[in-house]
């Protein structure tokens, strides 16, 4: 069986098929007409928060807002 | 005999539900309903399932297509002539009677022909899974309406990502140079063509 027949380029420079995926997937948004660019870019923004734990206790939180550029 | 086997056909379709409508697990439900007899045993997931439709053994006049994205679905099971998908290896028509395959979508158009009406959308990318009883299950990450795509964004995209491929250092930063050109040029082709 032949390794690896003809990987895509983007597999060859160490790119996964999500980060492809994604990456597409925000190029197209970015081209969107106004009212559907808003919304598609608000639907894809991420907030989480995050905090340490020690001894068992959480510590404070730190809140992160991804925008939905890698 | 030829009783029983009348019986035994008229059993066989019941016996099929039944034992998808209750838990596979039959000492679970006969544990059951031994301590909590009053209240239905919990379903599993397994029986909300709906099983595929089987094959037909004539090839069936319409195709059926499930069009999902993460946030949407939008089509569901919509009876369809036909659907031309972009694949990696090109345009590919999907017409009822399509042998089973799986294609990776590349970034491109997606028409749905119905009658005489064709929807089309551009696809970021995704796979479709067409099976062999005239389903198919497009999958996408983002899919829009050609009309709501701005022919400046795209020019624009198309002429930063050109000017950062020869720019470029790096295998990584290459391939997301080149990323972009695809894409672009793809969405300018579908504005065009």
């Amino acid at each position: 069986m032949a390794s690896n027949a003809a990987v895509p380029f983007w597999r060859a420079a160490g790119m996964t098929y999500i980060t492809y995926s994604n990456i597409c997937a925000n190029l197209v948004r970015n081209c969107l007409k106004e009212p559907y660019k808003t919304e598609a870019l608000s639907r894809e923004r991420v907030h989480f928060s995050i905090s340490k734990w020690t001894d068992g206790k959480p510590e404070k939180p730190t809140i992160r807002s991804d925008s939905p550029a890698e | 005999m030829l009783r029983q086997a009348s019986r035994l056909l008229a059993g066989g379709p019941i016996l099929a539900t039944r034992a998808r409508s209750f838990s596979t697990d039959t000492t679970f439900t006969e544990a059951w309903t031994k301590v909590i007899p009053n209240i239905d045993p919990p379903k599993t997931p397994l029986s909300f399932i709906h099983p595929r439709p089987p094959t037909p053994s004539s090839i069936p006049s319409k195709l059926t297509v499930n069009f999902v994205l993460p946030y949407a679905s939008e089509l569901a099971t919509k009876e369809v002539d036909m659907v031309i998908v972009p694949a990696t290896t090109g345009q590919m028509g999907v017409l009822p009677g399509h042998v089973a395959t799986i294609a990776e979508l590349k970034p491109g158009v997606l028409s749905v022909h119905e009658g005489n009406e064709v929807t089309k959308y551009f696809v970021s990318s995704g796979f479709v899974f067409i099976h062999a009883n005239s389903f198919a299950d497009i999958i996408a990450v983002e899919a829009v309406p050609l009309d709501q795509l701005d022919a400046n964004h795209v020019q624009k995209g198309l002429a930063d990502f050109t000017s950062k491929l020869s720019s470029a250092t790096t295998d990584l930063e290459k391939a997301e140079a080149q990323i972009g050109i695809d894409v672009h040029s793809a969405l300018n082709s579908a504005l065009t063509g």
